[in-house]
């Protein structure tokens, strides 16, 4: 396997039943990859197994071609993996600049040409840098938490439900916007329920089922795969 | 059925919703759409009690109801969803279900002694009902488990679950699809359709995804900083020039 960043035959849950069973996920280098699947399938759970968020009874995961299946979620970020949680993903009482900062926390070196890069990506943040991130709006929200986790200047993005709950106008600004993100060079996995808008960004596609991969292959074949359709994206 | 005049609430600074007045008719479904911040869900919470207006009436069924508290409008027969679901955490599915129905027997002491029949035979019957809710929304492998432990999404079909448990005059749903699987999302559409024809429940629906609102709705609300942009048709709405650059962008417009 050459693939950037991957993880292999995940199984393991919150204690209890396993979430994940026989679970696998790939990425490369700016490349996106979208996981999908009905609710409560794992799709969320093989992310946070992928930051080390989630005791596993087996199953690897892989980075640029090391082992780091025993490495804590805040070493995993510090070797270059970012992650968007689907809510809690702001500091609501900081402002727009702060939440910034704080994405950047492990860092010693100057932040200047990153936030020059953040501010260009996303104008809005600029705008609103001096404002506390709880009085914006869901979709510049998001804009923030995506902002907060580039900070770190990561070779891997993962974002749990980006646009859920944001209007159509924002989800085509997102979606845009993570394009233009995936062509710096960076990994992208993207877990989403507006199924049918994020294939179509997508290099790669997981129908994810009872922890299990069910379907997998190019976004644009899983699209027009006719089961997937009928089953996962309403039709 | 739902009347609401000159409604404004302010908070701070701020007019969230700025005097709004619309009308929901009787056994209709409408959709109430519009930009994010448009001060949707703070109108719903003002319909439903859960905060005061700073001006303005609401009445349903020509009554004054405005400034009335959300468990006393809760008999009147208006229930809601919320956005960010609200779970009993610590309870299982059943019990999140089965809490809702209200008045029963076995909330009064005194019952456990002399009317034990009675509160056994009430409970199975919510139980029963709870189990078929269950059952309908996919969830039953899960009917044991803490509510805390489900899915995002699987929050988002607990809260719609609640107000299938007691007959509904008006039912406000607050992105009951966002997080929700799109093939689950017809099977619900399905459903809202159904309680709407065959027990005459009225819908209003806060919802971004435009193919859901367009299965469902007759008529749809476009808010927009607090105000009410336009209402119509959906078809004549989604050619609106304000609404497309406002809301619904590119890929919504189709």
């Amino acid at each position: 396997m050459s693939n950037f960043f991957y993880s292999q035959n995940l199984v393991g849950g919150y204690g209890g039943e396993n979430i994940l069973n026989d679970c696998s996920i790939s990425v490369n280098k700016g490349e996106i990859s979208v996981i999908v699947g009905p609710n409560g399938a794992g799709k969320s759970t093989a992310m946070k197994a992928m930051l080390g968020m989630l005791k596993l009874s087996q199953g690897k995961v892989f980075l640029d071609e090391k082992d780091i299946s025993n490495l804590s979620p805040q070493d995993r970020v510090a070797s270059g993996i970012s992650f968007v949680p689907q809510t809690m993903n702001i500091f609501n009482e900081l402002t727009v600049k702060e939440n910034l900062e704080m994405g950047a926390y492990l860092r010693d070196d100057d932040l200047y040409q990153t936030f020059e890069e953040m501010y260009s990506l996303f104008p809005i943040l600029y705008e609103k840098k001096e404002q506390v991130a709880g009085e914006l709006s869901g979709g510049q929200r998001q804009q923030v938490a995506v902002g907060r986790a580039l900070m770190t200047q990561p070779n891997v993005l993962m974002l749990d439900e980006p646009t859920a709950g944001v209007s159509p106008v924002v989800m085509d600004e997102l979606f845009d916007k993570i394009i233009e993100i995936k062509k710096t060079g960076v990994a992208i996995i993207i877990v989403e329920q507006n199924a049918k808008q994020a294939l179509n960004i997508a290099d790669y596609g997981y129908v994810l089922v009872a922890g299990k991969n069910k379907f997998t292959g190019k976004g644009s074949e899983l699209l027009n795969d006719s089961e997937v359709r009928k089953a996962f994206l309403g039709g | 059925m739902l009347e609401i005049k000159n409604l404004s609430k302010q908070f701070g600074g701020i007019r969230a919703v700025d005097s709004v007045s619309l009308e929901i008719e009787q056994g209709s479904i409408t959709g109430l759409i519009g930009p994010n911040g448009a001060g949707k869900t703070t109108l719903f919470n003002v319909i439903c009690g859960t905060i005061e207006p700073s001006s303005g009436s609401i009445y349903f069924r020509n009554k004054d109801i405005t400034g009335i508290p959300s468990h006393q409008l809760f008999y009147e027969g208006i229930l809601r969803t919320f956005q960010i679901a609200h779970e009993f955490s610590k309870l299982t599915v059943l019990e999140n279900l089965m809490v809702v129905p209200g008045f029963q027997s076995g909330e009064k002491l005194m019952n456990a002694w002399i009317n034990r029949n009675k509160i056994k035979e009430e409970e199975k019957k919510i139980k029963d009902k709870a189990f078929e809710v269950i059952e309908f929304l996919n969830l039953s492998h899960l009917s044991y488990e803490l509510a805390g432990n489900l899915s995002g999404g699987q929050k988002k079909l607990l809260e719609l679950g609640r107000t299938m448990m007691v007959d509904a005059r008006i039912v406000l749903l607050d992105e009951v699809g966002a997080g929700v699987n799109r093939t689950l999302l017809n099977e619900i559409a399905e459903v809202i359709l159904k309680l709407n024809q065959e027990k005459g429940y009225t819908f209003c629906m806060i919802e971004h995804d435009i193919e859901f609102i367009s299965k469902l709705c007759s008529k749809v609300i476009v808010m927009s900083e607090g105000k009410v942009l336009t209402e119509g048709k959906i078809e004549d709405v989604k050619k609106n020039e304000e609404v497309i650059s406002a809301y619904l962008g590119r890929s919504g417009a189709v």
